[in-house]
């Protein structure tokens, strides 16, 4: 038998061979051409990272398949893992009401949520209502999502997602982005820039915020709680579970904000609904107006204790209620 | 930032090099050590809002009035433009044309203007078909001036339809179309793809007629236009001039509008045709390898039609208004900012592929007669100064060159190919002898007028177009054409270009000096 398999593989690898042998024989352009002496060759251009293209994503038959894929299989993923209870979606009825008035798709606008797993993307996607949903792209890290051609292709089909540089501000993630929002699309994006490394959140970035005052569009705070506990940073398989989508009430920046006071405010609207879900709507309202909402960065201090009042501030939430375990016998 | 134009010398790494062969490519391996190839330079941006520099061109002309200050109500206003020889391929859509004459319209719509025509300044060409003229035009501007009788093809060959406006202090008559000359402004829109376009040349040929053409259409001027791209050395330039200024002084106020376009010629997935050999990527090859074996493969009519599809993706790079000369000055400088680089020293031999198109075969064949003039009329003038190849130097061109014409655009070139060549090649003894002949024949003149022929005339300014090259050059070889069709203009077959290098050799001798001419894309030598 093994006889037999070294000999299958060693066919294998001479018609290899051969095939390698005859291409090679028929030179250019079968093969890759050879540089003359004392020229200089440019680099090659980039495909991925930044530089990916997503223009394709957004044409109607990619859309279409999209909203089949975001349907039907990704709704059918989320349902099973994170089993969502979407709150607040009222909150965007004022905005909703202006596309049923002129008759038109709705008005963009930029959807902020904290971030914690890799479920939260999908999990949006699946929750963001419907008028915006069919006209949405995702912010995603150009450094995760777009290292390679097939990582890139899957995110920008299934999820819609748009590259964006996390290290350093990037002009053409930027000039993308707006020109996107100014053609009416929608936008999601984890200000956060990434996944929490220990389960509470980061400090908002200014993105979501420069790009609303840019392009005056609202920015809709939204609290995602329970998705750490499924797939939370370091987890390879996701622990199927509950979680909790609440919706805010859209922000529009005044005329005294920058992006950076902008920012504090969406960061702060978040954590307020962060309040929201793991108590009531008054009671996160009356410490809103105190400013005693818990911060979404957790307590300053560091080691176990943070890791202790995590599991506090999880058992509270979405995550405490867990799924019972579905155990076979012994 | 685009990069320059770039002279390679080639040595034994160089990859084989792509030569066009009509609608098909040929890879080639040149001489180590004693050829070189000029890859031209990359296309320039584009401008970012072309409408906006159209309004601009309109409202802040070079030495002219703003464009609304000319307009008044009941006037008569002639829009005339470039036909379907300009650009090549053709543009993607909106066209150059298209977006000028709409910007021209809005103002005469605002200044109360009602008597606009708009005529197709095609002189001896073949007219423009309904699709053309939409392509051209837009849609909007056809179907709002075409069914009134208010957008058409010029028609030289009509008399009533012709104003003689005098002669040239050298006897040059000037007679261009009647509606353009007795209008209270003519406004030409025209795209400068190469040095020669635009200025006088613009209304002196493209709404001429032949009695005009035919003073520098002949063999002697275009034997002393070394070469047709350089206006300083070129007659054919002076001729135009000459006649502008009798233009000018017959009272014809024209509003010239020019513009000039990069040279991003090939869509994907044909942009590798463009590139340098060795910064092909895996995809390029690729794209290379299945086009040219489906091409192989593919009947000639299908291979026509689909390179004939290709739409160019190149764009406006500048745009000028005003006053002809003034603004063909600015024009020419921005072509040579595209076009222009500098090569050193002659060569023995020069190369190039003729491609599926020149501005005589738009939606039609390549016949012998213009794969004649593709090669020594245009791509052997692509020069300033001296030519690429010495005097007495061979050009090896590769084209397929079939026996084969377009029976509706090119009636004439039929008989001038049968009944001149096969008397005789010699452009003088040709002018002389047959010329007025086919000139003044009715059927041609009727198929010109009627159908979508090209003037009778038409296949002897051809001829004449390469007559410098054959005065020049010591021996004209064509790769892998018809022997019969070669041999019928009076240049040499080979069937592979070592066979060509061959027969070139009692010419130029063992050890000849090559260039090979990577284009198009379009360039312009200023060889040194």
């Amino acid at each position: 038998m093994s006889e037999r398999v070294d000999r299958a593989v060693h066919a294998v690898r001479g018609g290899g061979d051969r095939v390698r042998t005859a291409v090679a024989r028929r030179g250019f352009p079968w093969r890759a051409p050879t540089a003359p002496r004392g020229v200089e060759v440019p680099p090659k251009k980039k495909h991925t990272g930044v530089d990916f293209e997503t223009d394709w994503a957004r044409k109607p038959a990619a859309r279409a398949a999209r909203s089949f894929i975001v349907a039907g299989p990704l709704k059918g993923m989320v349902k099973a893992v994170a089993d969502p209870e979407i709150v607040g979606v009222d909150r965007l009825a004022d905005l909703r009401d202006v596309a049923e008035d002129t008759d038109g798709p709705p008005p963009p606008v930029i959807f902020a949520a904290n971030h914690a797993s890799h479920v939260d993307a999908p999990l949006m996607l699946t929750s963001i209502p419907r008028p915006w949903r069919s006209r949405l792209v995702v912010g995603a890290g150009a450094d995760y999502f777009f290292t390679t051609r097939l990582t890139g292709t899957v995110s920008a089909l299934a999820l819609g997602a748009i590259p964006i540089d996390r290290t350093r501000v990037n002009r053409r993630s930027a000039d993308l982005l707006s020109s996107l929002i100014d053609e009416g699309w929608s936008l999601l994006i984890f200000p956060e820039g990434g996944r929490s490394p220990d389960g509470w959140g980061q400090p908002f970035r200014g993105g979501a915020a420069f790009l609303s005052i840019r392009c005056g569009v609202p920015v809709v705070p939204v609290h995602l709680d329970g998705t750490g506990a499924i797939l939370g940073r370091g987890a390879k398989w996701p622990k199927p579970g509950r979680s909790k989508v609440t919706f805010g009430a859209p922000l529009l920046p005044t005329g005294d904000d920058d992006a950076r006071r902008f920012g504090e405010r969406i960061e702060r609207a978040v954590a307020e609904l962060g309040d929201e879900a793991i108590s009531d709507w008054w009671s996160a309202r009356q410490r809103a107006a105190a400013g005693t909402t818990p911060s979404l960065t957790g307590p300053g201090y560091h080691g176990w204790r943070r890791a202790w009042a995590l599991t506090e501030q999880r058992a509270r939430g979405k995550a405490g209620q867990r799924r019972r375990q579905q155990r076979t016998w012994p | 930032m685009p990069r320059p134009g770039f002279v390679l010398d080639v040595d034994r790494s160089t990859p084989p090099t792509l030569f066009w062969h009509g609608e098909g490519f040929r890879l080639e391996k040149l001489p180590a050590g004693r050829s070189r190839v000029i890859y031209p330079p990359e296309p320039l941006a584009a401008i970012k809002d072309i409408d906006a520099a159209i309004r601009h061109a309109l409202l802040h002309p070079i030495d002219s009035d703003p464009l609304p200050a000319l307009l008044f109500p009941g006037m008569k206003l002639t829009i005339a433009f470039d036909d379907i020889s300009l650009p090549l391929p053709p543009m993607r859509r909106p066209d150059v044309r298209q977006r000028v004459i709409e910007a021209v319209l809005e103002l005469a719509a605002d200044a109360g203007v009602d008597d606009v025509h708009l005529i197709a300044a095609l002189a001896l060409h073949r007219r423009m078909t309904e699709a053309e003229l939409r392509h051209a035009v837009g849609d909007r501007v056809y179907d709002a001036f075409a069914p009134r009788g208010m957008l058409y093809n010029h028609d030289a060959e009509d008399p009533d339809a012709m104003a003689y406006l005098g002669a040239t202090p050298h006897g040059e008559e000037v007679e261009i179309s009647k509606r353009a000359a007795e209008s209270d402004l003519l406004v030409y829109v025209n795209i400068n793809l190469v040095a020669m376009d635009g200025g006088w040349k613009s209304t002196a040929t493209g709404l001429a007629s032949y009695r005009s053409l035919r003073h520098h259409h002949n063999v002697h001027t275009m034997q002393h236009s070394k070469s047709f791209m350089d206006q300083e050395r070129s007659a054919l330039h002076s001729s135009n001039w000459r006649m502008g200024k009798v233009i000018r002084d017959a009272g014809v106020k024209i509003f010239q509008i020019e513009s000039t376009l990069n040279t991003d010629t090939f869509p994907s997935p044909f942009d590798f045709l463009s590139k340098r050999e060795w910064e092909w990527s895996a995809r390029d090859r690729a794209s290379f390898i299945a086009t040219a074996g489906s091409l192989k493969r593919t009947p000639p009519r299908i291979a026509r039609k689909i390179f004939h599809g290709i739409r160019a993706p190149h764009q406006m790079t500048s745009v000028q208004a005003g006053e002809v000369e003034a603004v063909h000055r600015l024009t020419t400088a921005n072509v040579y900012r595209q076009q222009l680089m500098t090569v050193e020293g002659q060569t023995d031999i020069l190369t190039f592929g003729i491609p599926f198109i020149c501005p005589y075969n738009v939606n039609s064949v390549m016949n012998p007669i213009l794969v004649m003039v593709t090669g020594l009329g245009y791509f052997f003038n692509l020069y300033r100064g001296k030519p690429l190849v010495r005097e007495g130097g061979v050009v090896i061109m590769t084209h397929p060159t079939p026996w084969e014409f377009h029976p509706v655009h090119h009636p004439s070139y039929i008989d001038f190919f049968e009944q001149v060549l096969s008397e005789t090649t010699d452009p003088s003894v040709i002018e002389e002898t047959w010329e007025k002949q086919f000139a003044e024949d009715e059927w041609y003149r009727h198929l010109y007028r009627t159908s979508y022929a090209y003037h009778g005339v038409h296949p002897f300014y051809m001829w004449y177009w390469g007559a410098h090259a054959m005065q020049h050059l010591g021996r004209i070889i064509i790769v892998g054409g018809d022997p019969k069709a070669v041999r019928r203009l009076g240049f040499v077959p080979a069937s592979s270009l070592d066979d060509a290098f061959e027969l070139a050799t009692d010419v130029v001798g063992r050890h000849p000096t090559i260039t090979h001419l990577h284009t198009p894309p379009l360039v312009l030598t200023d060889v040194t």
